[in-house]
């Protein structure tokens, strides 16, 4: 990941301890997550056999992830054979170069954008605008956030910390500066907003001639790509302009046209909450006289097969990001997605971003510990990601990379006393001698467990001792 | 197909706050006029391929595609017919492949209003069931009600970019 605008951030517990103060971003996560649980719930209900799809998704992800190499070969000839072009970017500066590179050859100096969260994790609208071309965001989560120049803070829905009031107020300030300014009139029915929305792009969409998309899966065997989405802004994107570029992770193929069925079923129920999503466009190369002449894909590893190396951690390349395990996280609901200091927040986020970014920075090794292992993540998950097993295995090697010095010398003295029994009577006798200076508080860094918490008293002897002398507890 | 097909996919398109009509074959051509004289709509797409005698009424102007249309002109329409290649009962979904009397895909995109006729036996009742009579060389577009946004407190409204209004005429 380029994280360029995450560097530096502090570790989790810092920023979710300043989120969970911010009374109207909790209310805001409060309202929509309850709202979306329960739709989700209502669908999945329906299916005549959730762990059987679940099971199946899961095992074709898995089969295409031991092969993915062969996967993605065939994939990159089907879509050559159709007309497009394919590049393999091996990291965020690659894949950027590539896509700078394709828009300039087409002279146009801006793009129109489907939201996509693989063009967020190498921060493509920033490269492109460094190149001076302009990226416009369309789908109406993303466009609040641009122009209320903030980040996003979900997988679904980027401004999800936002309520109708803020949008109104965000509209209302930035749009001119865009284009198309808000309606003088604007209230904040989202009615109104949604269509404030679209009187703005419009314009946009029947001018721009080249767009930018991710996909949300890569069929190998026939080269298709499938983008699923609610507004129509995708179907603007894919169909009107001369030239498209998808910049999609390598996990997002799977082998067959048949086994997007299951996807197709457990995306929408559990993304939000429908049936189906409103429009679901698929395409393979191009067709001629039916929308962009021009394709080309990028396949993006950026980390990805880093990851798949982990046999625990190589799970979480399953996520469909349809992020349901965000809508039921304990944690999430309250901190919200900034926290986490990624574009992957929440439980999936937290094993996701310190396997792609590695676990150098305060923040990105504090991640795996942004959650009460509750499981609430691995219940819902269409493609049963184990969330709690890969947490604690990251916590694991989160210790043994780097830091957490003090903690390593805590534990290698307490495997030396406990090694022999007679260092451990040692330790205990002594203990027991000196009880009476054990403070209530531990002191320093350390109190941070004693704010909490209360020490256990120390007993003047250990059991041992104490059976020695009353000869076997008689006395 | 099975049993109540017609019926699952007519509840659950409705479902999507769109407008559904079950009619029988020879009822077409009626359903057709007075779901557009209901708009007003006069000045209607036509892809090529669509069947003429479905149209019977004279109060409208058949626009084809044959030129093609611009964008611009397709944004001054007052809506769009077509049929689809397949309908899915169960997610309420209409799969559209450019196929004969569908017509490319910027034509159910900007009108603001699409009336899709589904064909008598283009009804299946799963998303497994329908993905081998698609061929993934076209390029489809699966449609489930009007254009959406759930991007305001995760709540559902109807109406951003796409076609505000989707009716259906189901063939039974």
């Amino acid at each position: 990941m380029s994280g360029h605008t995450y560097l530096g951030m502090p570790a989790f517990p810092e920023r979710s301890a300043a989120a969970v103060q911010d009374a109207q971003l909790r209310h805001n996560l409060r309202h929509a997550t309850r709202t979306i649980r329960g739709k989700r719930a209502a669908v999945i209900d329906e299916l005549p056999d959730w762990p059987g799809a679940r099971e199946a998704a899961k095992e074709i992800k898995d089969r295409t992830l031991r092969h993915l190499d062969r996967y993605l070969v065939q994939l990159e000839e089907a879509v050559t054979a159709a007309g497009g072009t394919v590049h393999w970017a091996a990291d965020a500066a690659e894949a950027n170069r590539i896509v700078v590179g394709l828009v300039e050859a087409t002279g146009e100096r801006s793009v129109v954008k489907v939201k996509s969260m693989a063009t967020q994790e190498i921060g493509l609208n920033e490269a492109l605008e460094s190149a001076g071309i302009t990226a416009y965001e369309t789908d109406l989560a993303e466009l609040i956030v641009q122009l209320g120049e903030d980040t996003p803070s979900h997988i679904l829905v980027p401004a999800i910390h936002r309520n109708r009031a803020e949008i109104r107020e965000i509209f209302q300030r930035a749009m001119a500066d865009w284009g198309r300014p808000a309606p003088g009139d604007l209230t904040d029915d989202p009615r109104a907003l949604a269509e404030a929305a679209r009187l703005h792009l419009r314009e946009r969409f029947m001018s721009t001639r080249v767009a930018v998309s991710g996909a949300n899966f890569m069929v190998a065997e026939t080269g298709t790509l499938v983008v699923l989405e609610s507004e129509g802004n995708g179907r603007m994107c894919l169909t009107l302009p001369e030239t498209l570029i998808s910049v999609v992770g390598i996990e997002k193929t799977i082998p067959t046209w048949e086994d997007l069925s299951v996807f197709l079923e457990l995306l929408p129920r559990s993304s939000t909450g429908e049936r189906m999503n409103p429009y679901t466009t698929t395409w393979t190369g191009v067709t001629p006289g039916d929308g962009p002449q021009t394709f080309h894909l990028v396949l993006l590893d950026n980390g990805r097969t880093d990851v798949l190396a982990d046999q625990v951690g190589r799970q979480a390349l399953r996520c469909i990001r349809c992020s349901a395990c965000l809508n039921v996280c304990p944690v999430y609901q309250r901190t919200g997605g900034h926290a986490y200091g990624s574009v992957y927040p929440g439980p999936i986020g937290a094993i996701l971003t310190p396997q792609l970014r590695g676990m150098q920075s305060e923040l990105d090794a504090s991640l795996p510990y942004a959650s009460t292992l509750c499981g609430a993540c691995y219940e819902v998950c269409p493609v049963a990601i184990d969330i709690p097993e890969v947490l604690v295995h990251l916590r694991a090697r989160a210790v043994q990379e780097s830091g957490h010095r003090a903690e390593r010398l805590a534990m290698r003295a307490a495997r030396w006393v406990l090694e022999r029994p007679v260092r451990l009577t040692r330790a205990q006798n002594a203990a027991g001698r000196f009880r009476r200076l054990i403070p209530k508080r531990l002191p320093g860094p350390l109190g941070g467990w004693t704010d909490t918490r209360d020490l256990p008293p120390v007993p003047r002897e250990s059991f041992r001792a104490w059976w020695r002398r009353t000869e076997k507890g008689d006395s | 197909m099975g049993e109540g097909a017609l019926e699952l996919l007519a509840e659950r398109i409705r479902d999507y706050r769109a407008q559904v009509r079950l009619v029988r074959a020879e009822e077409i051509p009626n359903a057709v006029a007075k779901a557009l004289r209901a708009r007003n709509a006069r000045r209607i797409v036509v892809p090529p391929g669509f069947p003429a005698e479905w149209l019977a009424s004279g109060e409208c102007e058949w626009l084809s595609d044959e030129g093609p249309l611009t964008p611009a002109e397709l944004d001054r329409v007052d809506g769009v017919i077509t049929s689809c290649v397949v309908a899915i009962a169960e997610t309420g979904t209409l799969v559209l492949d450019g196929g004969t009397g569908q017509g490319r895909r910027a034509l159910t995109l900007i009108p603001d209003y699409h009336l899709c006729v589904v064909p008598v036996g283009r009804v299946v009742r799963t998303v497994a069931e329908a993905m081998p009579l698609l061929d993934p060389i076209r390029p489809l577009t699966w449609i489930s009600g009007p254009s959406a946004t759930s991007d305001i407190e995760l709540d559902r409204v109807e109406g951003v970019h796409g076609p505000r209004t989707l009716e259906v005429i189901v063939v039974g």
